[in-house]
Parts: structure tokens; C-alpha cells; sequence
């Protein structure tokens, strides 16, 4: 029976974690919103890794923070154990990484969800968009009520048309055994949404009490923990953490995988779906890393009020009695039972080229998307596009420009640039080296580079802004300040010096010189400055990377005025690509495809050549749109 | 010069072969010009490109039909106008996309003297067919993608270039020897830079430990490697602008005969009055392809007179600012004080041979004199027994120069590979961004560090090759076609 049920603003389809983003994002700018979940249970699941942040994606996490989204705030309140990577590295690399309690990561999630206005959390399955003349209109549940909406943010997940496969088993459900949507892939086919399939797996769930922790190296979390969110007090994350372990593959893990390769259903052909390079599985690595004896494995617990742990690294979708001798073979785990078996997951997905950079869809006005649906992998990714489609579909209901971040602002500038543009035939996963100004795009001054733009969307309130402003100012004033003071070779600086194993001066020194010595930092070097102004912590890191890498970031900044140039280079709307002349025939049909806003983007399109970019800037230059217009 | 020109010719078509080109859309006019320069020559090529180019060429032609010939075919016939034969020519037919420009192009071959050729392209004038503008085929077949922008350079080169050597290098620059070395710089760089990413995202199956010894050998090679290029540019600024050369010695000992020897005719008057010859006179001349940038002083002594005194201060300069001199003595007169104090007045950053003029009128022992000239000349051993008048010597002279300038690499232009100031600037800064690496490697600066200044390098050199579109070179390309609507 089919029924009008309600008017919102925003349909959100999905409650994972880009649609918990897109919802909250909207509905805190005032959008009347409702998030459609296919089980109350499985708000912002995480039926992977139980782990929030890593390499780059910590960065996303901070640069959603510094919007106004809800991921750091729910990790720093659900981790279990949290620790800062890469630290003996540079400070563009360090990245975040945080153990979560999945259950009550989940059922944070949910209860903030719950408790934000103008935001409305449905358990029902979509079965149908409802689009009239390109727009977007409304949705349609597989119980028949009509939603009526101004735009609506597909954030399906894995859920489209999933199946599970391990060995010859496949089960047609989405992930953990949840129900997937089977009818909405029609509904997006019929109104010209072009799909393709991708694939992904997880390792299996093991009980804990049946690991022999004493054959692994214990991993414990960082002291002090330094939280993701910009916003929470670090005393209230000072806390008892738990306990991951690492151990190894060996030869015989290696032996057995390769004696049953043709029973997996991707080695065997079962699967069509791509996986992720990135995040291979424990078969893939064998067969790729074919001349390394050994893997690393990270037993991590899945949560507080569970035994159950999971295997980072051996992920696989191998028949269920290989994966107990697989899993079996490495130390520690010769006696593990099984909980949840490994599997590969098939689904829907997004082609690409289809997307804006707004991430609305470019054939039907008020339809975005997000997630794993763009082909992206990864909670932080989907997180990360969830809350600028959630930003842009208010923007556009209230005739507002749009946001989209540049490479040379943040991960999800970045991130989204790519998906948009570039061809991936795999699930896309954010790495530190698909960014190119790194050491710009930080994850401690993720708080400088997009809290004024969270604040001007609405996202972010007047005091947090202006605290980042203060900030600012006190850095930059910090900076100066210090250029103009010197010390001189006396007694005091020399002792100074020898303390810390740096050598001594033969004349006067400015202080911005002595913090650029490797062995020395500005907090160092402080207490030789006795008119030193008193700086919060947060202050004083930024001076001090700021001073430390200062050739570094200007370097950094010279590049990005390049790389702004093209950017800043508009093409108008009405181009014909077909009356360029010259252009090949491969970027003709890319950019007709594609329609990129500005010639930067169009440089970034996969199969367009640097060559086509000099004829279209020629073309734009000579003024022949005009003449053929 | 007509066997160069076909090589030229030849080397454009190899170059087309080798890439895959679509066909395009041009609603350009048909032009036309002699593409192998106006003086008189054997035979000439007038190249008329546009997509008109087959009917109009038709209309002035008897022989085969050529609206119906096939592409890359030649086609005997004549230039006729109106019932006039103007010349017996030969017309190569070259179908868009496969031409030169990426357009329909016909090449006529007719007889070489001025007045035939002149009188081809009249016809072809009134037929509807326009000159073309200075580099305006090249421009085309830029635009038409069919050389990208290190190519199209080279022809502007090749155009404006007078000798064989600056020739050879920009056929070679044409025909793809800088972008395939270029490349291979450029994969190195970039093998490198991924491999720290790949550490970077993936530290358990990449292992960076020791990494940073190994980049900074690589790097230091390569370094080595660009600025061996950067050399060659300078050998190659040599080749193309020429040695700048002085004549120099003592008044009346066959300067002016050397420098008419040189360029082949009589310039600078030559008597046997000492100091006639007042002024410098510059002049350029090819010798064995190398080419001399000459001048040719007055002679050097001590004088009273205050118009050739002038003269006499610009030559000292002259022989300061100069590559080479050719200090001439002469072989029939016992070496004077003068000879040795002009001798003393080059610097000794400036290459110099001694040419013992009047071999011809000399019967000496030639080791045990050459010997005794090169003790009194503080032991110079480029000594050469020399007649400006016979010419006997000049094969010597030449095998010096390309030994003392080109270590006789030369005449190979295989290793010159830069043509012009820009590509040199991207080497530089290239090389500068390797240097940052090193210094970031010796400061202990971790390896996330590197792959900035790595990429830099990486689009520095692709800028030589055109590998980064950017603004800045569209507008070097419109200033330098003179592009308009």
C-alpha cells in the first residue's frame, strides 16, 4: 500500500558512518532530516576493523572535527586504546590511531543521533528514489510510505545488492549477517545511475580466551593519549587502555594458503568485484609478497563487554575449515576457536565520473552521495565525504554556495578531487602520499585550516572560532616576535647548548635559527627567553613546527601558488568540448564526461594529457568559445 | 645542403611514425612556403599545408590528378599558369592527420634558382593560397598535437640556425633526444619519491632503513648526470652562437689575409703598409662547421697616431672578450719583442694557437722552428705552420679548434641535447631540489621530507619536456607564434 508519509528537507539512506555525518551535519544547519537505517542496531557499525584514524585517516578525522562532525568526539569518548603513529618521523605523517569499543562507539553514535534536533533516526529499508525532471523528489520505502524531500544523500555502504563469500558459500546479506538492499541498485538504474561492483573482506572474529597472548609482543597505548577532537578537554581521556598483541605469519600459514588458493572465491573466479591494493587479504599479500617469510598480525580486542578479538591482517575469504588451519598456524592462535567466520563482501557501487565535486550527482539536482557508494573504502573516508554531502544538500536547499575543499586544504579536498576525477578501479583508500602539500595539510593544524570554514558554513559556534582565531594570532605573533630576539655566546647560552649536545655558538644567534637545529625545539629554547610570553600547549607545537620546517613549508606554499593558477582557470559552463580543435579523442569524451569546473580539475582527469590541457588553455585564451557561441 | 634538407625532411617523417595521431579539425586557410630557404640551391621544396592545399596545388599542376592521389605518394608533373610552364616539378602528397602539420600537405620540388621558386609561389599565390608566416607550419603542427613543445622549439631553433652543428642539435632535440633522456631522469626521480611513499603507507613490506645512503648515491649520480647536460648546453650555446675568435699579432703579419682566407673573399684591406687596417671587423664564418665568430685586429703596436690608437685599445678588448685567438707570426722574419708582448696581452683564460704565416716562402726544418716558437711563446704547443695566402694549414687549424673546444667529441651532436635558455633554467632548478634532498638527507631530516623537493625536481624537468601544462607556457607559445584569433 503506498501512502505520502512526511516532508523533510534531507533523506539520508544509510546510518553508517557517512550517513551519521551527513545527517548530523544537516540537520545542525537547520535542514528537518531523517536517516534511514536498515538496522536501529548497526548505527555507525564498524563490522571491519575496530579501529578508528591511521596513517592519513587520522587526518581525516581531525579536518571532520574541525568542521564540526561528530567522529572524533564519538572515538575520544568510546576508545580503548589510542596511540599517535609515526612519531619518529616528520609532523605531516603523524597520524592518530585509536582502539574503539564498537558497541558503544555504535551506541554513542546512536544516542547523539537521537538527541540532535531537527534529526529523525528510521529503521526502514529504501526501496526507490523518486526523481522528476532531474530533481530529486522524494524516496520510497519497501513498505510503500513516500518521503517527500528537497534532496537526498545516498550513503548505502556495502549494503547494495551484498553478498558474503568464503570458499563456495555465499550468503546474500550485507555485512555481519545484517539484511542488504536488494531492490534500490533497480531504482537507481532506471533513472540512468550508472553501477559497477566492488569487493571487500574482513578477517575472522576469534575468542579471546582461547589465545596464547604469551607467544605475542603486547601493544599498549600512548601516555599521555592525545585526543582526536579539538573540542575535548585532554584530562578526560586519560584513561586505563587495553592491551593489542602482534604476532606473525610463517611459512606454514604461507604453505597452506597457497595449497588452497583455488578455493577462494577471487583466486577461484567467484567473485567479480575489485578489491582494495591497499588493504589486501592475507591471500593477496602471499601471492603478491610472494618472497617474504612472515606478515605481521595484530590481535585487537573488538570491544569492552565482548571476548571476541579481531585478526588485523588476515583478512580472507578462504572455505571456513582452510581458515582454521590458517589461522590455526600462527603462534598464539594454534588452539583459537572461531567466532564470525572471514568472508569477502560484494556490492553496488557508484561508476565514476558521475559526481560533482560537491558530491551531487550531475544528471539528477538534489541527489549527493557518500561513503564506500563513491567506491571509497574505510569508516574515515566515508565519514569524511558524509559530512560535505550533508554541508552541500543544506547549501543548495538554502541557495548557498557549495563547499568544496582543495588539495592544498585538506585530506578531503584531496579525497574527493580523486574520486571525482580519477579512475580508481579499486576501492579508494586515503594514503599520506596522495597528497601532495603534506606538510601544509597537517593533523595538528587541522584546527587553522578548516574551523574558520566550519564556522562560516554554521557548523562551528562563535566561541570555538574565535578560540581558533586567538590561536592563530598568537602563533603568528609568537613567530615574529622570535625572529627579532638573539641570544649571544655567553656562559649561559653555552651551558645551554652542551646540555643538550648542540654545539656553541661562535656569535650571536636569533632564537628562530636555534630551534631550526634538529636537536633542539622551541620549548627548548624557551627557557633562554626571558621574555618568553606565557603559551598553551597547543600554541607552542605549532610555533615550533612552524619555525622548525620553515624552508619546508614555504617550499610547500610555492608549489600550491602554482598549483592554484590552473585552478583558479574557470571553464565556462557552455563548453563544447567537440569544437575544441586538436583535443584527442580520449580526453574529449573524459571531459565531456567528467565537465570539470576549472582547468586544474580537467588536469587532474584521468586519460586527459598535459598536451590537451595546453590546447584547451590555448582554446579558452583565443577566445573561440566566444566566436562559437 | 639539398642532401641535409631530405635528411631534415625525412627525420620529420620518421618522427610522425612514431606517434599516433587523430584527426582534427581545422578551419585554418592553405598556406604556402619555401622550406628550404631562398638562396640558390639545386632544388627547392615549397610546402603548402591547409585543407585546400590538394585542390589549389591541382588547379596549378599537370600531371596526375591529385585530388585522387593517395597519401605519401609523389607525383611527377608541372607548374603551369594560365598555358605557361613555369617549372618541371616533383609534388608529394601528404593526407591529414599523417603531414607534417596534421593537415593536407603538399611539397612541391621544383629547380632551385631564385627566380623559379619565386615564380611557383606567385602561382600558387594567385591561386588562393597565402605566404605563411614565419614558423607558422610549426606552429600548426604543434597545435594540430603533432610535436609537443620541446619539438617545436627545436624547429624555431632549426629555422633560425646557420650552421650544420646548431642544425644537427636541433634536429636532434626534434627528433625526441631530449624527452627520452629527460624521461629517464624523470623515472629515476620518480622510482625513488614512490618508494619512500610506499615505505611511508605500507612500512611492514617496505623497509626505509639504510634507504636514505642509497637515495643520496643515486641523487649525487643523477646530479652529476644533469650537470653534464647543463655542459653540453654550454658546448651547444658554442656551437649555435659561435666561438668568439680574435686575429691578433704584430702589425703586417697577415691578419687580414687569414681573415679573407676565412671568410672566403676580400674584406679587409690588405696591404703591406703596416697598421692599414684600423678597425675590428666582425664576421662570422664556418670552418668545418663549427662556427667562428670573427674579429680581426688592427695591429697591434705601439703608435702615435690617435685614430688607429683607438684602434689598438678596441683590439685588447676584443682579444679580452674572446673564446679563441689566433695569434699569427711571421715564419720569415726572426720573432720580434713585439710578438712576445702581444702574445702576453692574451689572457690566460682565452684558448690560443700560433700560426707560423708565410709557410709558404719558408725552406726551415719545421719540428726544430716550431719548437724554438712555442719556447719563446712560454711553451704554447698549438703551433701550426700556416699560409694565409695558400691556405696550406687550415685542415690543421680546424682539428685544433674542434680538439681544444669540443675535446673531439664534436662534430658528434649526439651529446648536445639543450637548445635554448629555457630548457637550461628548468635543469638548473631541478638540480637545485636534488641539492635540497641531499641537505635534508646530511641534516638527518626524516624521509617524509624528501619527496617535496624530489617532486620538484621530477616537474622541473618535466617542464623541459612539456610534461606539465601550466599557464606560463601557453603564454610563452602565444608570444612566441604570435598567435592571434
Amino acid at each position: 500500500m503506498e501512502y505520502v508519509h512526511e516532508y523533510y528537507d534531507v533523506v539520508v539512506i544509510g546510518a553508517g558512518h557517512a550517513g551519521v555525518e551527513a545527517g548530523l551535519a544537516a540537520a545542525r544547519l537547520g535542514m528537518k532530516t531523517i536517516v534511514f537505517t536498515v538496522s536501529m542496531d548497526s548505527v555507525a557499525l564498524m563490522p571491519c576493523n575496530p579501529n578508528i584514524g591511521g596513517s592519513s585517516k587520522g587526518h581525516l578525522v581531525r579536518e571532520i572535527d574541525a568542521l564540526g562532525g561528530q567522529m572524533g568526539i564519538n572515538i575520544d569518548k568510546t576508545f580503548i586504546q589510542s596511540k599517535m603513529l609515526n612519531v619518529s618521523k616528520g609532523p605531516a605523517v603523524h597520524s592518530l590511531r585509536a582502539q574503539a569499543d564498537k558497541f558503544m562507539y555504535s551506541i554513542e553514535m546512536r544516542k547523539t543521533l537521537q538527541e540532535t534536533e531537527n534529526l529523525t533516526l528510521r529503521q526502514s529499508e529504501i526501496a526507490e528514489i523518486i526523481v522528476e525532471h532531474d530533481h530529486i523528489t522524494g524516496v520510497r520505502t519497501i513498505s510503500g510510505a513516500f518521503y517527500s524531500c528537497k534532496a537526498v544523500i545516498i550513503c548505502t555502504g556495502v549494503y547494495l545488492k551484498a553478498r558474503c563469500l568464503y570458499g563456495n558459500v555465499i550468503e546474500h546479506t550485507g555485512p555481519n549477517g545484517l539484511k542488504a538492499a536488494n531492490t534500490l541498485s533497480q531504482s537507481f538504474l532506471d533513472n540512468g545511475i550508472k553501477l559497477r561492483r566492488f569487493k571487500t573482506g574482513t578477517p575472522a572474529r576469534l575468542d579471546g580466551k582461547t589465545i596464547d597472548y604469551s607467544r605475542m609482543e603486547p601493544q599498549y597505548g600512548d601516555v599521555p593519549v592525545v585526543p582526536f577532537s579539538f573540542t575535548t578537554d585532554p584530562s578526560s581521556v586519560q584513561k586505563e587502555q587495553v592491551k593489542c598483541y602482534l604476532t606473525y605469519t610463517n611459512k606454514k600459514t604461507h604453505d597452506i594458503i597457497r595449497a588452497h588458493l583455488d578455493e577462494s572465491p577471487i583466486y577461484g573466479g567467484i567473485i567479480e568485484g575489485i578489491g582494495p591494493r591497499y588493504c589486501p587479504s592475507i591471500e593477496d599479500k602471499v601471492v603478491k609478497f610472494a618472497d617474504k617469510d612472515r606478515h605481521q598480525v595484530f590481535i585487537e580486542p573488538e570491544g569492552l563487554v565482548t571476548h571476541e578479538m579481531y585478526v588485523d591482517g588476515m583478512s580472507s575469504s578462504m572455505p571456513e575449515y582452510v581458515q582454521y588451519e590458517m589461522y590455526h598456524s600462527v603462534a598464539g592462535l594454534e588452539h583459537a576457536s572461531i567466532v564470525r567466520n572471514a568472508y569477502a563482501i560484494e556490492y553496488d557501487c557508484l561508476s565514476p565520473g558521475q559526481l560533482l565535486p560537491t558530491l551531487e550527482l550531475k544528471n539528477i539536482q538534489g541527489l549527493f552521495s557518500a561513503g564506500q557508494f563513491n567506491g571509497s573504502s574505510g569508516y574515515e573516508e566515508a565519514a569524511a565525504q558524509g559530512i560535505i554531502a550533508g554541508i552541500n544538500a543544506s547549501m543548495e536547499i538554502m541557495g548557498k554556495d557549495p563547499l568544496v575543499l582543495r588539495r592544498d586544504q585538506a585530506y578531503i579536498g584531496v579525497l574527493i578531487d580523486d574520486l571525482v576525477n580519477k579512475e580508481s578501479f579499486e576501492p579508494y583508500r586515503m594514503m599520506t602520499s596522495r597528497a601532495e602539500y603534506r606538510l601544509l595539510l597537517r593533523q595538528d593544524n587541522a584546527d587553522l585550516r578548516l574551523t574558520p570554514i566550519g564556522h562560516e558554513i554554521g557548523l562551528i559556534d562563535d566561541k570555538r572560532y574565535e578560540y581558533v582565531r586567538l590561536k592563530q594570532k598568537l602563533i603568528n605573533d609568537e613567530i615574529k616576535r622570535v625572529s627579532s630576539v638573539y641570544f649571544n655566546p655567553d656562559s649561559r647560552v653555552q651551558n645551554f647548548l652542551n646540555t643538550h649536545g648542540s654545539t656553541e655558538l661562535k656569535k650571536s644567534m636569533s632564537f628562530t635559527d636555534l630551534v631550526r637545529r634538529p636537536e633542539l625545539t622551541y620549548d627548548m629554547v624557551r627557557s633562554l627567553d626571558e621574555n618568553v610570553p606565557s603559551l598553551s600547549d597547543d600554541v607552542r607545537e605549532q610555533v615550533n613546527i612552524q619555525l622548525k620546517y620553515q624552508g619546508y613549508i614555504e617550499r610547500e606554499m610555492k608549489q600550491v601558488s602554482d598549483f592554484r593558477k590552473l585552478e583558479a582557470k574557470k571553464i565556462p559552463n557552455e563548453i563544447d568540448y567537440d569544437l575544441v580543435p586538436s583535443l584527442r579523442i580520449e580526453a574529449r569524451q573524459k571531459l565531456n564526461n567528467i565537465r570539470p569546473l576549472t582547468v586544474g580539475q580537467a588536469s587532474r582527469i584521468s586519460g586527459v594529457s598535459p598536451s590537451d590541457i595546453s590546447v584547451l588553455l590555448i582554446y579558452l585564451k583565443s577566445g573561440k568559445l566566444n566566436d562559437n557561441r | 645542403m639539398g642532401g641535409f634538407a631530405t635528411h631534415i625532411v625525412f627525420n620529420f617523417y620518421v618522427l610522425l611514425m612514431k606517434h599516433f595521431f587523430l584527426i582534427i579539425k581545422m578551419n585554418n586557410d592553405t598556406i604556402a612556403a619555401v622550406s628550404t630557404g631562398l638562396q640558390p640551391a639545386g632544388v627547392a621544396i615549397i610546402r603548402v599545408s591547409g585543407k585546400d592545399s590538394v585542390r589549389l596545388v591541382n588547379s596549378i599542376f599537370k600531371g596526375d590528378d591529385l585530388t585522387k592521389a593517395l597519401t605519401h605518394t609523389v607525383h611527377y608533373g608541372f607548374i603551369i599558369s594560365g598555358d605557361d610552364v613555369i617549372d618541371e616539378v616533383l609534388v608529394s602528397v601528404f593526407l591529414s592527420p599523417r603531414s607534417y602539420t596534421g593537415e593536407d600537405v603538399c611539397e612541391i620540388g621544383c629547380h632551385g634558382g631564385v627566380d623559379v621558386v619565386e615564380e611557383v609561389l606567385h602561382t600558387l599565390f594567385s591561386a588562393g593560397v597565402r605566404s605563411a608566416d614565419p614558423g607558422e607550419f610549426t606552429k600548426r603542427a604543434f597545435l594540430n598535437g603533432r610535436i609537443d613543445l620541446t619539438q617545436a622549439e627545436s624547429v624555431m631553433e632549426l629555422i633560425k640556425s646557420q650552421d650544420s652543428f646548431s642544425r644537427k642539435a636541433a634536429v636532434h632535440s626534434l627528433m625526441g633526444n631530449v624527452s627520452s633522456k629527460i624521461n629517464i631522469f624523470r623515472d629515476e626521480i620518480l622510482d625513488m619519491a614512490s618508494f619512500i611513499e610506499a615505505a611511508l603507507d605500507d612500512p611492514e613490506h617496505y623497509d626505509l632503513s639504510d634507504y636514505r645512503i642509497k637515495l643520496r648515491k643515486k641523487i649525487i649520480s643523477l646530479s652529476s648526470d644533469l650537470h653534464e647536460m647543463i655542459l653540453h648546453f654550454d658546448e651547444g650555446s658554442l656551437l649555435k652562437n659561435g666561438i668568439r675568435t680574435v686575429i691578433a699579432g704584430r702589425p703586417n703579419v697577415g691578419k687580414s689575409s687569414l681573415l679573407n682566407l676565412l671568410l672566403h673573399r676580400e674584406r679587409a684591406i690588405v696591404t703591406s703598409v703596416p697598421g692599414t687596417t684600423r678597425d675590428t671587423i666582425e664576421e662570422t664564418c664556418n670552418l668545418g662547421g663549427i662556427r667562428l665568430l670573427l674579429s680581426d685586429t688592427a695591429g697591434i703596436r705601439e703608435t702615435d697616431d690617435i685614430v688607429e690608437h683607438i684602434g689598438v685599445d678596441r683590439s685588447v678588448d676584443a682579444i679580452k672578450n674572446s673564446d679563441l685567438c689566433l695569434f699569427l707570426i711571421d715564419g720569415t722574419k726572426p720573432i720580434e719583442e713585439s710578438d712576445t708582448l702581444i702574445y702576453n696581452l692574451i689572457p690566460d683564460n682565452v684558448i690560443r694557437i700560433i700560426l707560423i704565416n708565410k709557410s709558404d716562402l719558408l725552406n726551415r726544418n719545421d719540428s726544430h722552428f716550431m719548437n724554438i716558437v712555442s719556447e719563446k711563446f712560454n711553451g704554447c704547443d698549438n703551433v701550426i705552420l700556416f699560409s694565409a695566402k695558400s691556405g696550406d694549414g687550415l685542415h690543421q687549424l680546424t682539428d685544433s679548434i674542434r680538439n681544444l673546444f669540443f675535446e673531439n667529441k664534436l662534430p658528434n651532436p649526439d651529446e648536445v641535447y639543450l637548445v635554448n635558455e629555457r630548457e637550461k633554467q628548468d635543469l638548473d632548478s631541478a638540480l637545485k631540489s636534488l641539492s635540497l634532498v641531499v641537505r635534508s638527507i646530511d641534516e638527518g631530516m626524516t624521509e617524509d621530507f624528501f619527496t617535496s623537493d624530489l617532486m620538484d625536481a621530477y616537474n622541473s624537468l618535466g617542464n623541459i619536456i612539456g610534461a606539465n601544462a601550466g599557464d606560463d607556457l601557453i603564454d610563452r607559445i602565444f608570444s612566441k607564434f604570435c598567435m592571434g584569433k
